[in-house]
């Protein structure tokens, strides 16, 4: 089992599926914050869903207004199981913060693939990989 | 963790002070550790973004109203423009459901001590630091007018991370909260000429647009009103998330001086207006305010406006802050105003009032507004003087 070390954004544990991409994420008009789907014309992920993921990506950018939809896909039932960035931006901190979704941050992102069953422990900074 | 608290912080973020204080404080504490921070610093005056419920959507407004069931805020603290006037939304042709919604978002502010200004020019209206002073501001605008322009420190924030500002009294130090991250990065010799507001909005579109986050040095402004300086910022802001530029006899702060030098023309200036003016822009839609109009702005409209008639087919708002409005109202500036057909808005603005569907073309003196009218609510634009808007207006 390979596992992953970084830096706690905001506790808690998860277990799941990954959704991956090396592009960066607006939440704020980037993401429906009542399906979760991304629909930022030309994206990597535009199309699919992060509810019920472990969503992995660089980091944020846009508005700040970002943090809200986070708190929404929350209160829907569509927010991510987790988050993992390589640097978590403000936005996205405040977001899982106020959302209570478990992130971490300073991870090598390249090293978790689409797809994997992934555990994360937020308190530790550590993420395990289950399956391939 | 690098991060250290006293013994009053730690009780915050352990629960002792109530569950938003706590929540409150996990937001301050978590940036302070993803920017290095060494401690907190107490804040003594907050400006919070995120007011419309256009932007801030139910799920936003439902966050407010659960920090609003213990939390209290600990220092003074101001609101961002909303989207309608409070009062008078019913005459602007606000829906009564916005307007409810709306109401609700500045309910769950007040419950929590927050002054209900809502305006983007807090400074005008007594909410005013001094130099060297901490705060905690969002509003891009007046943030970058509270670090340029008054010598106060704060960094961007975001709406959540004022609030937990205000109900903690504390930030995190660093960025723009220390000395060594405010210096000059890069110098502009100013050799256009600048008249009238839109011409400061288009210097802070064609430095934010080069500068990139990066605090400028600019020399060669001869003068600069209060008007203009909130002008330059709201753009600059805009277009180059600047938080803190220095202007050479003009700003307070000091600084090194930069050698790249890099020099801004008249042509700059012209190019600038070209590119926020959008070809056969059917001008529908005339707002003066951006940021926030003070006294003496509303004073000269109404005396532009005054005896005259707003032609048909057009609306005009005026955007201040209440307070502004009702000095207005009391100096007569609102009769002339509305007896000339146009609207003198407090409150609210046209960049984040309900307004998608109702104007095809704005007219301007604002770059910033400009952006949003774009952006937001795919209107075209044109930037001019305020006296030409308002002759756009009544002809």
């Amino acid at each position: 089992m390979k596992e992953l070390t970084g830096r706690k954004i905001f506790k808690g544990k998860a277990q799941g599926e990954t959704i991956t991409t090396t592009e960066d994420i607006s939440f704020y008009g980037g993401c429906d914050p009542e399906t979760g789907e991304i629909v930022e014309k030309g994206h990597q992920l535009e199309g699919q869903s992060v509810a019920g993921k472990i969503l992995v990506f660089p980091t944020g950018k846009g508005s700040t207004v970002g943090s809200y939809v986070l708190y929404a896909l929350s209160k829907a039932g569509k927010a991510p199981l987790a988050i993992i960035n390589k640097s978590t931006d403000p936005v996205v901190a405040v977001g899982c913060i106020i959302s209570e979704i478990p992130a971490i941050d300073q991870i090598d992102i390249e090293k978790i693939e689409d797809g994997q069953k992934v555990e994360v422990d937020a308190d530790k900074g550590v993420i395990h990989i289950i399956e391939d | 963790m690098t991060l250290n608290l006293t013994k009053e912080e730690q009780e915050m973020l352990s629960g002792k002070h109530g569950k938003a204080t706590q929540k409150a404080m996990e937001i301050i504490t978590t940036l302070g550790n993803i920017y290095g921070a060494k401690r907190l610093i107490p804040v003594s005056s907050v400006q919070i973004a995120g007011v419309s419920y256009h932007n801030l959507g139910e799920a936003g407004l439902e966050y407010l109203d659960e920090m609003a069931v213990d939390g209290q805020t600990r220092v003074l603290t101001t609101l961002n423009p909303a989207g309608m006037d409070l009062m008078e939304w019913k005459k602007h042709g606000i829906s009564e459901d916005f307007a409810k919604n709306q109401q609700r978002v500045v309910d769950a502010f007040a419950k929590m001590g927050v002054v209900t200004t809502c305006t983007c020019t807090p400074y005008l209206i007594g909410n005013l630091p001094h130099y060297g002073e901490h705060i905690a501001w969002a509003e891009s605008s007046a943030v970058c007018f509270a670090n340029s322009v008054i010598g106060a420190r704060t960094n961007r924030e975001g709406g959540p991370s004022a609030l937990a500002a205000a109900l903690t009294g504390r930030t995190a130090e660093y960025g723009l909260h220390l000395e060594e991250n405010r210096d000059a990065e890069v110098k502009y010799v100013v050799e256009a000429e600048l008249r009238n507001t839109d011409d400061f909005g288009l210097l802070g579109y064609v430095i934010g647009n080069r500068t990139r986050k990066s605090i400028p040095y600019i020399s060669g402004v001869l003068k600069a009103s209060t008007n203009e300086l909130k002008s330059f910022c709201a753009s600059v802001a805009t277009y180059g998330g600047v938080a803190l530029f220095h202007m050479e006899k003009v700003t307070p702060n000091v600084t090194t001086i930069p050698e790249t030098t890099e020099t801004i023309t008249q042509e700059d200036l012209e190019h600038a207006r070209e590119k926020l003016d959008d070809e056969k822009a059917d001008i529908d839609f005339i707002s003066v305010g951006c940021p926030h109009a003070s006294i003496d702005e509303i004073r000269h409209i109404a005396s532009l406006l005054d005896g005259k008639q707003v032609a048909d087919g057009k609306t005009v708002w005026i955007t201040t802050a209440k307070p502004t409005k009702d000095l207005a109202i009391k100096m007569g500036y609102y009769d002339q105003i509305e007896k000339a057909g146009a609207f003198l808005v407090s409150d609210a603005c046209c960049a984040v009032a309900p307004l998608k569907g109702r104007f095809t073309g704005l007219m301007t003196d604002s770059a910033k507004a400009c952006f949003y009218a774009r952006g937001k609510n795919d209107f075209k634009t044109e930037i001019r003087t305020v006296e030409e808007c308002i002759r756009e207006a009544v002809s």
